[in-house]
């Protein structure tokens, strides 16, 4: 099989993620799959950022610890990360900044010579690569064309000057002969998913490793017809979400842990007066602070037991990018179907890495909520057999539309009856039914692998890429909730049913969802955690597994 | 022909007799019934209530109501009139929840000069928690947490909103109906934040009513010019909050600048956009 791993490394604000996804878009040119992981400490200048591009004949969506190219742009990254080169692999280096073995060039002297920035050393860097991949010149201008925003020509002079004066190696690799797909971060498939089941209004305030969703749907506002709003706090993120709901607008927040936490406030009112509102939650290592632009599974227990009170809510763990897609358009589309907060459980390494994505667009189309038929009075709290309350909007000539954080009456007007709270509680308890109905619909839990193994990995959310191609490797099965909550108990009773061994595989220090289904019975026997801020890499989990089976 | 009367809910009113509140809830209701009848369909309104005696209000007035949480009234206000610019946004706090929990929400809003109209029931004690000290409480307040007297001086929120950037600022007094009710009006008919801090008693914790009666006086056009900041400060800072012996009420603050909702939404209404074709920009993504 053909699959190459890159890593480009430097120092914070050398454009080592700039220049990792123009790679990757050469790789993608010519055919391959791409898997893309992004390693940056929290600061704008210094420190060590790397990356690895990941490019296979065949989908992929998890990256090796070990790769066969370092792009050295510094002595550090030689330093760090030569221990991880393959037998045949090669460091292809900046011979100014850095003293190793393999191909040096003057990055920095190329780009003087054409009065360039030092910046542009990554443009060098990528020129010499091409060649040493042996990906044809043409490629490489029309990429740097399409990617490049400023000083497009000189880029171009700088990346023909190190492509001319560098060897093809015993690294290149074939033009592939199929198509090439759309890049896409998680959180660009989290925005462009909420899009397509109709999203009006997307509001937040920054935090890593969410705030790309807000970048992305600001910076395309026009072309994706959505208004997009980054008020004073997080607190007010939530609210303005549930104001625009009840005037009418689908409308969705991103945060992290620690921005959620602001937001639980707005989570219950949510719940008691059944608005509907997708929240994303993309992880990060906690408590508090934490480290911000690292990954962990460590909120899945906050979010499904987020909110005081009593209500119904909808957890969705997606683990690529066509699954943070359908997931989020899952959300949006049952938030509005009944009249629920929901959402979308992503981590740092589905949000920011890059995945090839093929997704079939039209099987996600939004759904049209219940509307109130303008017969006789309007109630929004209308108790009925489903606990669905058809939707009216300010606006509507004939209807009156009181909603509240207060216990209320169908009316929506403040009761503290007895009889009334728990006719309205469970009135709106009941819609749990035809929300597992409709859940059911959908897939809720994946199965990969080898499906008559005998022993199960137990993964959810952007775990799944290592698990896979580890299972894949050993001939194991794998199974992945894309709900955890409400648990879809039936499906996951079957999927592990058959398992004599389930070891739970999850990036964080104690075993979360190994919890969440110990508490339905489901026995757990092994756990493989990380809790290092680093996601699972295939040959790393690899020989966790072997240790385990052992 | 609409009267306020038509605008009342089948709700049991529970606030204390001779509260503040009800000159309020009569003002706003004769407001609205105004503008019904001068061709206003009411079902553009959507008033908007926190926490605390003053909430109670929206289940009083039969239009669209969001009875929201404590401090969170100018968010809620701002996600409906972003949703929908067409509507006519008008929120009610009390001053611990607009002053206390909620005045982020409240400095941001008069930041963005965004289109709603902001009445706040300053009774300057919490009511439904029965007796605390607020932002506004009097130095040396003797409440049921501070028992030995408030040890913090009160905030002047006229100073505060002109200081912010809200582009109508006024002072009402619950126990003048008529001069509140112009000061609604105008509020509503100006296009911007519109914030008026209204002095009500509390009969209950904190009976200022004969206090305010002997020391209010109308502001006039003649005497002073609203559209000029050092001068509408310099009349913010007349009364505190604390001692003095005139207070004035009115319009102290008025000039016109281009609203939030105009400059971000570019004439576009979230509630009546439709979702473009994704598939355009999934082809930059190669």
């Amino acid at each position: 099989m053909k699959d190459i791993s890159i890593l480009i490394g430097g120092k914070a604000g050398d454009g080592i993620r700039q220049a990792g996804h123009t790679i990757s878009r050469l790789l993608n040119r010519i055919g391959y799959r791409i898997f893309f992981y992004d390693d940056y400490p929290s600061l704008i200048r210094g420190g060590h950022n790397f990356s690895i591009i990941r490019a296979s004949e065949k989908r992929i969506i998890a990256h090796k610890d070990n790769v066969d190219i370092i792009v050295a742009l510094n002595q550090e990254t030689t330093e760090k990360h030569k221990s991880r080169l393959n037998a045949e692999g090669m460091i292809l280096y900046d011979s100014k900044t850095v003293d190793t073995e393999g191909v040096g060039v003057d990055f920095m002297e190329i780009v003087k010579k054409l009065d360039g920035q030092p910046i542009m050393r990554n443009t060098a860097a990528i020129g010499a690569l091409a060649k040493v991949l042996d990906i044809k010149w043409s490629v490489v201008e029309r990429v740097m064309k399409d990617t490049i925003e400023k000083q497009v020509e000189l880029n171009l002079k700088i990346a023909q000057l190190t492509y001319d004066e560098v060897e093809t190696s015993n690294l290149a690799i074939q033009k592939l002969n199929q198509k090439s797909l759309p890049l896409l971060s998680g959180n660009e498939a989290i925005a462009l998913g909420a899009v397509q089941a109709g999203l009006n209004m997307y509001i937040a305030y920054p935090m890593t490793p969410a705030s790309a969703i807000l970048h992305y749907l600001a910076a395309h506002e026009d072309d994706l017809g959505v208004v997009t709003m980054h008020p004073e706090s997080e607190i007010a993120v939530a609210l303005i979400a549930l104001g625009a709901a009840y005037a009418g607008a689908k409308s969705m927040v991103g945060t992290s842990g620690g921005g959620l936490a602001l937001m639980t406030e707005a989570l219950s009112l949510a719940g008691q007066g059944e608005f509907p509102v997708v929240f994303v939650e993309s992880q990060r290592p906690g408590p508090s602070t934490g480290v911000p632009t690292y990954t962990m599974q460590g909120d899945l227990s906050f979010v499904v037991h987020s909110g005081h009170g009593e209500f119904l809510k909808v957890v969705l763990a997606p683990g690529d990018a066509e699954e943070a897609f359908y997931l989020t358009g899952l959300a949006m589309n049952l938030a509005w179907k009944f009249h629920i907060p929901t959402f979308v459980l992503s981590d740092k390494h589905l949000s920011e890495s890059i995945f090839s994505f093929e997704a079939d667009l039209d099987k996600m189309k939004p759904e049209q909520p219940l509307m109130w038929d303008g017969q006789g009075d309007y109630k929004r709290y209308l108790d009925t057999q489903d606990g669905i309350s058809p939707l009216a909007f300010p606006g509507d000539p004939a209807a009156t539309v009181k909603a509240t954080s207060y216990e209320h009456d169908e009316y929506g007007i403040a009761t503290e009856d007895p009889d009334q709270i728990v006719r309205m509680q469970e009135k709106r308890l009941r819609k749990k039914e035809g929300l597992i109905d409709e859940l059911a619909k959908n897939e809720q839990v994946k199965i990969y692998g080898n499906r008559e193994s005998k022993i199960t990995l137990l993964c959810w959310g952007s775990t799944k890429g290592a698990c896979v191609e580890v299972a894949e490797t050993l001939g194991l099965k794998v199974v992945q909730p894309l709900v955890v909550e409400p648990l879809p108990i039936d499906p996951l009773r079957q999927a592990l049913s058959d398992a004599d061994k389930i070891i739970g595989v999850e990036v964080n220090a104690t075993g979360q969802l190994a919890r969440l289904l110990s508490g339905h019975g489901f026995d757990v026997e092994h756990m493989i955690l990380r809790y290092d801020g680093r996601p699972f890499t295939v040959d790393g989990l690899l020989d966790k597994v072997k240790e385990v089976l052992s | 022909m609409t009267t306020a009367k038509d605008l009342k809910t089948y709700a049991e009113n529970t606030w204390c007799p001779g509260c503040g509140n009800f000159s309020i809830l009569t003002s706003i209701k004769k407001v609205l019934a105004n503008l019904s009848n001068e061709g206003f369909d009411l079902h553009r309104v959507a008033l908007v209530s926190g926490i605390g005696c003053h909430a109670k209000i929206v289940d009083y007035v039969d239009v669209n109501s969001f009875y929201s949480i404590h401090g969170r009234v100018p968010p809620a206000m701002s996600g409906i009139k972003l949703a929908n610019p067409d509507l006519l946004v008008i929120g009610h706090s009390g001053d611990g929840d607009a002053y206390g929990e909620g005045v982020e929400h409240l400095i941001f809003s008069a930041k963005r000069n965004i289109d709603v109209t902001y009445i706040i029931h300053n009774n300057r004690v919490y009511g439904l928690t029965t007796g605390q000290f607020t932002p506004t409480s009097p130095a040396g307040f003797k409440g049921r947490s501070t028992p030995m007297g408030s040890p913090e001086e009160p905030l002047n929120p006229i100073e505060l909103m002109i200081s912010a950037g809200a582009t109508f600022v006024a002072r009402g007094f619950s126990g003048n109906i008529k001069h509140m009710q112009n000061l609604i009006h105008a509020a509503i008919d100006h296009k911007g934040f519109s914030f008026i801090d209204v002095l009500q008693p509390c009969f209950t914790f904190f009976n200022t009513y004969n206090y305010y009666q002997e020391r209010v006086y109308e502001i006039t056009d003649q005497e002073h010019d609203a559209s000029d900041r050092t001068t509408a400060l310099a009349k913010a800072g007349e009364w505190a909050y604390s001692e003095g012996e005139r207070i004035p009420i009115g319009i102290f603050y008025k000039v016109k600048k281009p609203t939030y909702e105009e400059k971000l939404l570019r004439g576009r209404v979230p509630v009546k956009l439709s979702s473009k074709d994704i598939r355009p920009v999934f082809e930059k993504h190669i």
